[in-house]
């Protein structure tokens, strides 16, 4: 436990510097820079505060990064490699939670909430269309509003 | 009376929500289990620690419940489990191997004649790299590998006295019973 | 001797805020007035022990006293004294010191300012502040002590944490705490209408202006910390939908919900519910973000030390001020009078749709933050939810929000003809249809994504546009925009009509520099020159530069466009003398279209550096959206509405009820 504190302070604000990442990796090669860049920087550093692979000075991500490179290097896809890290260290390490039954609800979660949503405010305002008014006529209506200083659409 | 339920939602809502907070005061963001569990141990080939000439692989492991046991010289909290390690090595309840991580061999080497040595044989893995492969992010970390070299339980961070007596010690008997 | 003085007058402020939270409201049960009246002069006593305490703190950092355990830990004899000073609230018990500071700074505000409310209200207001108050009182005295002794004194302090030594950092955390702190008024004001069961039109002006404020200091507060992640960290990111961001992003969703929902309730005394209930929950989030920032419950670099047993005290608080207030909602809104009705297409219902969707996406910050927690807490495995799935949402529902933004200040209140509607947005729709088109295609821009935000942000000013010329077509000229701009509810429109403008730029700044932001990292030779973008990069080495309480790798890096040089950039990496990895300060060219933006990295020998290179065009424009919204913000606040006692001592005697029976009466 002592360690991961020890890490964790190391990691802790100090990871993330611009010097993260900047190991000199060959992308003339079979690499494609935007692409490494993009993939890293959906990885979790699984020692970090909540950084990415391309954020930390950690020396796991260090390790990682290079396992990344060279499974690029190597011809693999990014499925493949998400899948290799993944089999080692779960789905805690993508920033981006894989599709699948037991996340259903936290993909899905937002839409049902937003039908909920609309569901309510179509209620909502049939309700208040039925409700019958104030019982003012216009004429009163017009008095009360200007004795209220209220000034019709002009305003917020 | 259901209209006054209809009030309450946002109370309710809100209770659920404390539950899974205090919930949460338990847990440890921070642990990773592991996904291996269950799972064959992953291949690996190393030079021995103290012998560089000869191999430990996990074909090394078959035939008896091991304890796979990550360390490195440079690892604080290790040094505090040693002691445990030793204790259990001298019972002789289960064979104890070593993943060497990411250290320097003579400083390893130096290690384990000051502090003493529980392990039957360790592994350098001098890049980490077999260290990935069993998904360590942080030491130390121990497995326990059956007799058919599958992964059974993980644990992370240092072992003490109780975590050998309450969760090592009956998973390792158990296992040793299951297969007679 | 003095820290003890700091401590004593914590105390004093708690027996003040146990007086005030407790005497008032008996007050008005039993109509005291001399109870009720109490209410001000206990907060004034409050506020003037919680001054001492502060003070007392800053002092011990000022004269380096390292007997003081948190001055030792974050203090340091070289620490220039802006940071000494802000070291004050750079971690958690002197964060918290701060927080009580500033609530007892808005009570203060509240029972000076509030002239116009009736002594009952303004006690049972001041009432509910104060338990807030006992309660994070308590909290400081029982698990955080500030003043805390260490013995042996260590001869040096520990030194506030780099990253922390910077401006931007300094003021961050006060002016988020003015924005979480801010919205407990309106939860004040929220129970005392509750309590008392006066839910009227003159309850929702009164809690207008504070809730604005509020909302304007949290906009500005995570506007800051945006901008600070940006040029600090130096991998030019804004927003990272950290937990942290997130637990004050949420009470900023809610708070942009309330600030509307309080609009329609002033106006036409609907949604009296909604309103009271998105109040309580405004500052319930604030108080769900101090939860999840010190708990540890949640893993972020933002995070405080966290510690469990603190945790439980906040836990067991969240139960008492939301699970009450939540209680006490259930108990009285069933006798809440329903408003007035409106059709199903009004202003109303637009804004009813605008505040549903800011619920939901406040729900699914809400949601994907606490997921990593669900699946912990039912044994489901770990995960992360980050920043793809944020954003995945969030641009869904956005486009929704804005389109909704746009129609809604035109749509008459109560009633309006779809086809009268549809006539004064055509040309609108046409317009943006058209922009977002032009910037979309191949030989534009080619990128869909910037189609659509240009096309959202020129919805957003067309029909801002748009309603503008309606409304000064009977004011020609500057005398006539003058008149209405001072007139009555002219600052409320102006400020809607200015942070709606932001809304527009923020899009598009948050559109383009995702976009088109190009990076390159480069292996470079001092002399030597890379191109990108159209500038050309000349790195000039880099020399070894003292500073104030560290040492710096100062770089120089010239960008050309063309022959004419358009910046001198000087990228550092600085190591502190205390904490000594080392940081970097990125070198930052910033302009209204573009930053041009470069990081050192590392030595890689005989004087070459690998170096970061970046151009982001429109970046500013994030923060320049944020300005517009915090001044539309502050001059709808600004609005004399709001502080004329005439006519409150006017409107205060006339109720719609009460004028309505007038009127009938007279009829």
């Amino acid at each position: 436990m002592r360690l991961f504190r020890m890490i964790s302070a190391c990691c802790l604000l100090w990871a993330a510097q611009a010097s993260a990442g900047l190991e000199k990796f060959d992308f003339s090669g079979n690499v494609d820079e935007d692409r490494y860049k993009e993939l890293i920087a959906e990885i979790r550093c699984l020692v970090c505060q909540n950084q990415s692979l391309a954020d930390s000075d950690a020396e796991l991500a260090h390790d990682l990064r290079q396992e990344v490179y060279e499974l690029m290097d190597k011809g693999q896809d990014n499925p493949q490699i998400v899948d290799f890290l993944v089999y080692r260290y779960g789905d805690f390490v993508l920033y981006n939670p894989p599709l699948k039954p037991s996340t259903y609800w936290l993909w899905y979660g937002p839409f049902a909430l937003l039908v909920l949503g609309i569901i309510m405010l179509i209620k909502t305002v049939r309700q208040r269309g039925k409700q019958t008014d104030t019982g003012f006529s216009a004429q009163e209506q017009t008095r009360l509003d200007k004795v209220l200083g209220k000034d019709g659409d002009d305003s917020v | 009376m259901p209209r006054f339920v209809r009030y309450l939602t946002p109370l309710v809502a809100f209770l659920a929500l404390a539950g899974l907070l205090f919930k949460g005061l338990s847990l440890d963001p921070r642990k990773v289990p592991s996904p291996l569990i269950d799972k064959p141990a992953p291949a690996f080939s190393l030079t021995r620690l103290k012998e560089p000439e000869v191999v430990l692989s996990n074909a090394d492991f078959k035939g008896k419940v091991t304890l796979f046991n990550v360390w490195a010289t440079w690892c604080v909290a290790c040094r505090s489990e040693h002691p445990v390690l030793m204790q259990l090595a001298r019972t002789g309840k289960v064979a104890i191997y070593g993943l060497n991580y990411k250290d320097e061999r003579e400083a390893a080497k130096q290690w384990l004649v000051r502090f003493g040595d529980p392990y039957v044989a360790n592994a350098f893995d001098a890049d980490g790299r077999v260290g990935i492969d069993w998904g360590v992010y942080g030491t130390p970390e121990t497995f326990i590998v059956d007799q058919q070299g599958v992964i059974r339980h993980k644990h992370i961070g240092p072992l003490t006295q109780e975590i050998v007596r309450d969760e090592i010690l009956p998973l390792v008997q158990q296992l040793e019973a299951t297969s007679g | 001797m003095i820290p003890e003085l700091g401590q004593y007058a914590l105390i004093l402020a708690l027996c003040m805020a146990i007086i005030q939270a407790i005497v008032p409201l008996v007050g008005t049960f039993n109509r005291t007035p001399g109870w009720v009246a109490l209410a001000r002069p206990v907060a004034w006593g409050q506020f003037f022990f919680l001054l001492i305490a502060f003070a007392v703190l800053t002092h011990a950092f000022l004269v380096n006293d390292f007997s003081v355990l948190y001055v030792a830990q974050h203090g340091n004899t070289q620490l220039p004294v802006m940071y000494k000073i802000s070291a004050v609230w750079g971690a958690h018990e002197g964060s918290l010191l701060l927080w009580v500071l500033i609530l007892g700074a808005w009570t203060l505000a509240v029972s000076l300012l509030a002239r116009n409310l009736p002594a009952e209200v303004m006690a049972r207001v001041l009432s509910v502040m104060g338990m807030i108050s006992i309660g994070f009182l308590l909290f400081l005295l029982l698990t955080s002590n500030p003043f805390a002794r260490v013995f042996p004194v260590p001869a040096e302090g520990g030194d506030l944490n780099p990253l922390l030594q910077d401006f931007g950092l300094a003021i961050h955390p006060p002016m988020l705490y003015m924005g979480y702190v801010g919205l407990s008024v309106a939860f004040a004001f929220a129970i005392a209408a509750l309590i008392s069961g006066k839910l009227d039109a003159a309850w929702a002006r009164w809690s207008r202006p504070w809730t604005l404020v509020a909302w304007v200091f949290l906009t500005i507060g995570i506007a800051l910390g945006s901008w600070w992640a940006y040029y600090e960290l130096g991998w030019g990111g804004w927003w990272f939908w950290d937990p942290v961001e997130n637990a004050s992003f949420m009470p900023w969703l809610a708070a942009t919900a309330l600030i509307h929902s309080l609009a329609v309730t002033e106006k036409r005394g609907a949604f009296k519910r909604w309103t009271v209930l998105l109040a309580l929950t405004c500052f319930s989030l604030s108080l769900l973000g101090t939860f999840l920032v010190r708990s540890g419950v949640l893993t972020s670099v933002h995070a405080f030390a966290s510690d469990p047993a603190r945790g439980m005290f906040i836990l067991l608080f969240l139960l008492v001020v939301i699970g009450g207030s939540l209680l006490l909602y259930a108990v009285r809104a069933p006798h809440i009078p329903r408003g007035g009705g409106f059709g199903a297409l009004s202003r109303e219902s637009l804004l009813l749709g605008n505040n549903v969707l800011l619920i939901v996406t406040t729900a699914l910050v809400l949601l994907g933050t606490l997921a990593p927690l669900v699946y912990d807490a039912f044994g489901w495995g770990k995960i992360s939810v980050g920043f793809p799935w944020f954003n995945t949402m969030f641009v869904t529902f956005m486009p929704l929000l804005i389109i909704l933004m746009g129609a809604g200040p035109l749509t008459r209140w109560k009633h309006n003809d779809p086809a009268a509607l549809a006539k004064r947005l055509k040309i609108a729709l046409l317009i943006s249809i058209t922009a977002g088109v032009i910037i979309a295609l191949p030989f534009s821009t080619g990128s869909v994504s910037a189609g659509i935000a240009v096309a959202l942000s020129t919805w957003l000013a067309s029909t801002l546009v748009s309603g503008l010329r309606q409304r000064l077509k009977n004011k020609p000229g500057i005398g006539g925009f003058i008149n209405d701009l001072s007139g009555r509810g002219g600052r409320s429109y102006y400020g809607m009509w200015l942070a709606h403008i932001g809304i527009a730029v923020f899009v598009i700044g948050v559109t383009f520099v995702t976009q088109f932001d190009v990076e390159k990292d480069a292996r470079m030779t001092p002399g030597q020159s890379i191109e990108l973008s159209g500038y050309r990069f000349r790195f000039e080495g880099v020399n070894n530069v003292p500073g104030p309480n560290y040492r710096s790798q100062f770089g120089t890096v010239r960008v050309f466009k063309g022959d004419e040089e358009v910046a001198l950039l000087n990228p550092e990496k600085r190591t502190y003398l205390v904490q000594t990895k080392p940081m970097t300060e990125a070198g930052i060219n910033a302009g209204f279209m573009r930053d041009i933006y470069v990081s050192l990295g590392e030595p890689l020998g005989g004087g070459d550096w690998s170096l970061r290179l970046y151009y982001k065009p429109f970046v500013r424009w994030i923060w320049l959206g944020c300005i517009f919204i915090a001044a539309g913000g502050l001059l709808a606040a600004s609005d004399p509405r709001y502080r004329n006692p005439l006519r409150h001592r006017r409107e205060a005697a006339v109720t719609p009820a009460g004028a309505a029976s007038a009127i009938r009466s007279n009829a």
